[in-house]
């Protein structure tokens, strides 16, 4: 175990726009940050060598045009995909949040494990309109599945958290349906806050996912997308009912970016 | 040569838009459709061969979930489909980022292609179920396109497959050769006014007459026959003087000498309300209050929050486009505001949107006159476009509201506004400054400039009609706009560039003109202005309105480094002239001089307006009679029926869909109770991560009130947008105003016989607002007026009411501090302020007015600074001591709504005993019900804090008293004269404050 503190990668511009907070997240965790423009990034794809954490924010990265994370994904592929595919491959940790899931879901990194090449993997899943046609900004209850190698969500059973998206249903192709149950690869799912028990029910579960996933991983557990906001919780003051309930003075979200740190710094 | 791609979702999946426009197809135009479902067209334009065409339609197509093709898809067995593109030179945003993508696939820049890519997008529409072709095309123009901007083919689905694959595309631009020829100034005053209508200048005769006379002076003559202009005005001059001295850019009403008669026949005249009402009352603040660091003359208002950070507040209205174009409109004027703050001092970073719309009822059965759209076409469209504006730039929505008159079917008001947040100082320098120096290089820097909002600031200067034109409608574009932001923010601090100014009402003839004014002087290179295509006249270039540009003055040893950051961030950048001192604003195209105005001439040369202003008070109806109405109803349901009404129900469903997150920083949402389903009073957030200092935002309208009496309307507005910041934990003395008056016409003549009486109402709002300003002592800090909100299209004229939004923030230390609307079964409520009975322009009238279909016109509750003052005052003591836990002011629908709004919110009972209410002597309890008295707050607290809080407003002489409680029963109890006078069931309020916009 090494106390360095492992280096965040988290790639700006074009609509991509929650680097800030997720910065944020990752400095508290005891991250190294780097927002980096991603222009500059792909002048310099040695720096992804140097980093242990790739970060893909939040946002609406080219407006959604074309569908979400399409154009991003495309970008990433034409410009980023060896120094990408090799940070893959050494066991880089990659998170991608709401937009940054969408791009990973494109880029074929997230389910994954159908084909030895990830990244140039033909998509295997899919995030679509939300089933009402809308986007919706709300919190939700999410439940974690303990049997799910995700690395991020180690030790926590709940988590409640915003979800902003107008394009978060999860479709998992036919072929990959198996291989995400059998191997656990949705490590949070939609949740009725009463009972506990995953949800198709809304605004429980804003979008109507496959299995009421609000996330997914691939087998190692170092990839990670999701579309909730964790990075949206880092203060008390975050959650909608925090002058009644007995929240702790961190986020919650905070725990996510915690365990990725922790994870890293072990190598 | 054209390559068509189309791209459907798979048949197995479900298609969330086509069930949407089968259900909007119900609902809004009562057509009812077997199914819907929805493909995109993309057509590129550009030199591809097979394999870059194979790797193009992979790239696009998700296999997952779509299927798609090189040319056509198989039809299904539809019965009609429906294209929708859109017109020559409108924006298409998805197709620009298209061509992007195309380029990113290809690994190659645009420049590598001899002719760089373009790409147009389109919408099919497969119908299944419809009629005949007439409903189809009344589908197409009322629900999925705006035949303004929008190309629409209609056909039977026999004729789609018959047809060719369409190939064409809404290429723009023509040949023209670029020139600014003279135009001839008439000597007959009709003929320069023809000449004034003709040309869209929105220039009056004495406007005219001016530019006459200032031509025909010697020196002018002998100067422009030096530099090679002809005698009279090129129509490029022309054009910047109108949009110069348009109402819209140079506030001419509010400048204008008015004499005003009151209803006792008492004068005066008044030189410039702006200058005697709005600054006066706040330069008079200045001196007391610190943290004023600059208003009223740059883009926004800038205030010191603390020693480190100043905040800067804007709120605009972008009301015509919206009439026209509700998506393209409201979105422009979401993305538009944010230019503001950005363009504000040397530029600040984009914190936070607000919004704010005032429609016709989207549920409205009568006609609308020709060339309007109905109200709820225009209130979908307007929040889709800010929604989409705000969402995609990154920036969370704080604050909305809707009001509901059908007055404003004539012209819809849409705010915008927002929230920027500047360091004091950068590299030592106080970025408030706004130097400009002789010698800077002019650099246009954002989107290009196309044909679009051509003569916005003049077209919104009139009423709208029916030939209103249609390229004063722009589409924003947020990612365009997010990128020259991020740019603009890493370049100033970067220190590249001397100060910013945004290019909004006319473009670059604004926003050059009035930087010039701070060097002495500007000239321009327009040939080197980048065009969206070919074919622009030099005039056209000069004020253009195309989005998401903004304009800096450049040191010319920086002017490399800028340009170059901007290649880096693929932002386009141009430098297009320079700043002089020689006091011209110069034009040269192509190096002949196309225009060459003074700028004395062009800011100073406008004639004043001289006005006239008569206020004779309406008619009210006697107090016995409003009394008599309100025992004949049954309180009980009218309570319902209140909450259920258009202005006081839930928007949850629409108000979520704006994104209210982003950034992380929220403390207090735009929604707050225990179910997240009733409106903050204010809304608080931090500014920084990782500093617990936080902005408080609230607002207030009431355009009803204005029937009685603009000025008691203003005092009442202003008094609730304070006493709403005060409710969420803000403090006087820390609390900024901006006004936004949205007026109609107040200038008398033939089509407007009563503008005396509203330029009255104007004057009284203005004296009403600097008295309110005094006494709260909260400056004004920006404003902005729109005062020709009328339509006389279809011959029938809507007027808009006098209508004033404030606006407030106020800011804190600790956002841990602030207050939100979760109240606790078991708490007591206190009242705190006392309660007439005025009940005019009450939400309680105004359901009698709906069921009766007769106005009930009744005084209307007179506000006092002085005693709002002291309210607030205690009510800020009480809440540091921490003893409550919900602070509400009461607003529209009085006591009952706040009792209403505080079950809701709790999601339990409430019970209330209107004995015990501070209120003026023998006031009946249905008066102390429902009046709307302002001044007052209602606080949730815990038994054992009652008389500590009772004692402290008892100390400070503001009347207060425990008027009920929090209950754990799931009922709403009032009570009166010791009986029972009204219950509702918690589940059945609940249900009806839901029910009206549940399927909208």
């Amino acid at each position: 175990m090494t106390s360095k503190a492992p280096t965040v990668i988290i790639p700006t511009g074009f609509g991509i726009n929650c680097e800030a907070e997720t910065a944020e997240a990752f400095r508290r965790a005891g991250g190294n940050v780097q927002p980096l423009h991603l222009n500059d990034l792909v002048q310099q794809p040695g720096l992804l060598a140097r980093a242990q954490i790739l970060a893909l924010a939040g946002g609406f990265s080219f407006g959604d045009h074309l569908g979400a994370g399409r154009v991003l994904a495309n970008r990433l592929r034409a410009r980023l995909a060896e120094p990408l595919s090799r940070f893959v491959a050494d066991g880089g940790l990659v998170i991608g949040i709401c937009n940054g899931f969408q791009t990973m879901v494109r880029l074929g990194l997230l389910p994954g494990g159908l084909s030895s090449n990830k990244l140039l993997a033909k998509p295997s899943a899919s995030l679509v309109d939300n089933a009402h046609g809308r986007f919706y900004d709300g919190w939700v209850t999410l439940m974690v599945d303990p049997n799910s190698p995700c690395v991020y969500t180690r030790g926590m059973e709940r988590l409640e958290v915003p979800v902003r998206h107008g394009e978060g249903r999860l479709i998992v192709a036919e072929q990959a349906e198996q291989h995400v149950v059998n191997k656990h690869l949705i490590p949070l799912r939609y949740a009725d806050p009463e009972t506990g028990k995953a949800t198709q029910r809304f605004p429980q579960n804003p979008n109507g996912s496959f299995q009421a996933a609000a996330g997914l991983c691939d087998t190692t557990g170092r990839l990670l997308g999701l579309m909730p906001h964790p990075e949206a919780f880092l203060y008390r003051e975050n959650h909608p009912l925090w002058r009644r309930s007995g929240e702790t003075d961190e986020g919650a979200g905070l725990r996510i970016f915690i365990n990725a740190v922790e994870v890293a710094r072990r190598g | 040569m054209i390559h068509r791609f189309e791209i459907a979702l798979k048949d197995t999946l479900d298609d969330p838009r086509g069930d949407a426009t089968q259900h909007q197809a119900r609902n809004f135009l009562a057509l009812g459709l077997e199914k819907v479902r929805t493909r995109h067209v993309i057509k590129f334009d550009a030199d591809l061969d097979d394999a870059a065409l194979v790797a193009l339609r992979a790239a696009l197509t998700d296999p997952v979930v779509e299927v798609s093709a090189l040319g056509q898809l198989p039809l299904p067995d539809c019965d009609w489909v429906i294209t929708v593109g859109f017109r020559p030179g409108v924006t298409d945003n998805v197709g620009r980022t298209a061509a992007v993508f195309l380029c990113d696939l290809l690994k190659r820049t645009p420049s590598s292609w001899a002719t760089p890519p373009h790409a147009f997008t389109e919408t099919l529409y497969l119908i299944w179920g419809a009629a005949d072709e007439a409903e189809v095309r009344r589908l197409a123009s009322e629900l999925l396109a705006n035949p303004l901007i929008q190309h629409i083919e209609v056909q039977s689905s026999a004729d789609y497959r018959a047809a060719h694959v369409d190939l064409s595309v809404p290429r723009p631009g023509d040949q023209r050769r670029p020139e600014a020829p003279e135009i001839v100034l008439p000597h007959e005053d009709a003929a320069l006014l023809a000449l004034s209508r003709e040309r869209t200048l929105a220039l009056t005769l004495p406007e005219m007459k001016a530019i006459q006379a200032q031509l025909e002076q010697p020196e002018v003559r002998a100067q422009r026959e030096r530099v090679g202009l002809p005698a009279g005005p090129t129509d490029l001059e022309l054009e910047v003087l109108a949009q110069t001295w348009s109402e819209h850019c140079k506030h001419k009403i509010f400048n204008a000498t008015i004499h005003y008669r009151d209803e006792d026949g008492g004068e005066r005249t008044i030189r410039s309300l702006f200058h005697t009402a709005i600054t006066s009352s706040t330069k008079r603040l200045a001196k007391k209050l610190d943290w004023l660091v600059s208003v009223f003359h740059d883009n926004a208002g800038i205030v010191a929050a603390n020693k480190d950070w100043n905040l800067v507040f804007k709120v605009e209205t972008h009301n015509s486009p919206s009439a026209l174009d509700p998506y393209g409109g409201s979105i422009t004027g979401i993305v538009g505001v944010n230019r503001d703050p950005l363009g504000t001092g040397i530029g600040a970073e984009l914190l936070t949107n607000t919004w704010g719309y005032c429609f016709g009822s989207p549920f409205y059965q009568g006609d609308i006159p020709e060339g309007l759209h109905h109200p709820r076409r225009i209130r979908d469209g307007v929040h889709r476009g800010v929604i989409d504006g705000g969402n995609q730039s990154g920036i969370p929505y704080s604050r909305g509201f809707e009001v509901f008159d059908d007055r404003f079917i004539g012209k819809p008001l849409v705010f915008c506004g927002t929230v920027g947040v500047l360091p004091k100082t950068i590299k030592g320098r106080p970025t408030e400054d706004k130097e400009v120096r002789p010698g800077d290089v002019v650099v246009m820097v954002g989107g290009r400039i196309g044909k679009d909002g051509i003569h916005g600031a003049t077209f919104s200067s009139e009423a709208l009609q029916k030939e209103s034109p249609s390229q004063a409608v722009q589409i924003g574009d947020p990612i365009t706009q997010r990128m020259m932001a991020e740019f603009l923010i890493e370049a100033r601090d970067a220190g590249l560039y001397r100060t910013i100014t945004d290019n909004g009402a006319g473009g670059l003839s604004s926003s050059v003109g009035e930087m010039a004014e701070r060097a002495g002087g500007a000239e321009l290179e327009l040939e080197q202005a980048p065009l969206k295509y070919a074919g622009l006249m030099p005039w056209e270039i000069i004020v253009s309105e195309a989005q998401e540009r903004m304009t800096l003055a450049v040191p010319q040893e920086d002017l490399e480094a800028l340009l170059d950051l901007a290649t880096r961030r693929e932002v386009e950048a141009t430098a297009i002239g320079r700043f002089t001192n020689d006091g011209f604003f110069r034009l040269r195209y192509a190096g002949q001089v196309v225009g060459e105005l003074p700028l004395s001439f062009l800011h100073g040369g406008c004639p004043l307006m001289e006005l006239d202003a008569r206020w004779e008070p309406p008619q009210l109806t006697v107090d016995d009679e409003v009394n008599a109405r309100l025992a004949s109803t049954n309180t009980s349901s009218f309570l319902l029926d209140m909450i259920a009404s258009l202005e006081l129900c839930s928007k949850e469903l629409t108000c979520r869909q704006y994104d209210h997150e982003v950034k992380g920083l929220s403390v207090v949402k735009p929604l707050t109770g225990m179910r997240g389903d009733v409106p903050a009073d204010a809304t608080v957030m931090r500014v920084r991560h990782g500093e617990n200092w936080g902005v408080v935002l609230a607002d207030a309208i009431a355009p009803r009130l204005s029937d009685i009496d603009p000025g008691l309307m203003t005092r009442w507005v202003f008094d609730l947008a304070v006493r709403r910041i005060v409710a969420a934990g803000g403090t006087l003395g820390r609390i900024a105003g901006l006004d936004n008056f949205c007026w109609p016409d107040p200038v008398q003549s033939a089509s407007t016989p009563d503008g005396e009486q509203k330029l009255a109402g104007l004057v009284r709002s203005c004296d009403a607002l600097a008295e309110m300003v005094e006494a709260l002592e909260v400056p004004l800090i920006s404003g902005k007026d729109s005062m020709k909100n009328d339509s006389l299209r279809g011959g029938v004229k809507i007027s808009i009411p006098p209508t004033l939004l404030i606006s407030t923030m106020g800011w804190m230390d600790d956002v841990s501090q602030a207050m939100d609307l979760t109240p606790c079964p078991g708490d007591e409520l206190i009242m705190i302020g006392e309660t007439c009975g005025a009940l005019g322009g009450s939400s309680a009238l105004a359901l009698l007015h709906e069921r009766d279909g007769q106005g009930w016109m009744a005084p209307a509750p007179r506000t006092s600074g002085a005693s709002s003052r002291a309210t607030c005052k205690v009510v800020e003591t009480i809440l540091a001591t921490g003893l409550a836990h919900a602070c509400h002011a009461p607003h529209a629908g009085g006591l009952a709504l706040a009792a209403l709004t505080l079950s809701l919110a709790a999601n339990t009972g409430v019970e209330i005993d209107l004995d015990a209410l501070p209120a003026a002597d023998g006031l009946g309890w249905r008066r102390k019900l429902f009046a709307e008295s302002s001044g007052r707050f209602l606080l949730s607290i815990e038994t054992e804090a009652v008389d500590q809080v009772v004692a402290l407003a008892a100390q400070a002489g503001v009347p207060a008293a425990r008027i009920g409680m929090m209950t754990s029963e799931q009922y709403v109890v009032l009570r009166a004269e010791s009986e029972c006078v009204a219950q509702v069931a918690v589940s059945a309020l609940k249900e009806r404050y839901e029910e009206p916009f549940r399927d909208l």
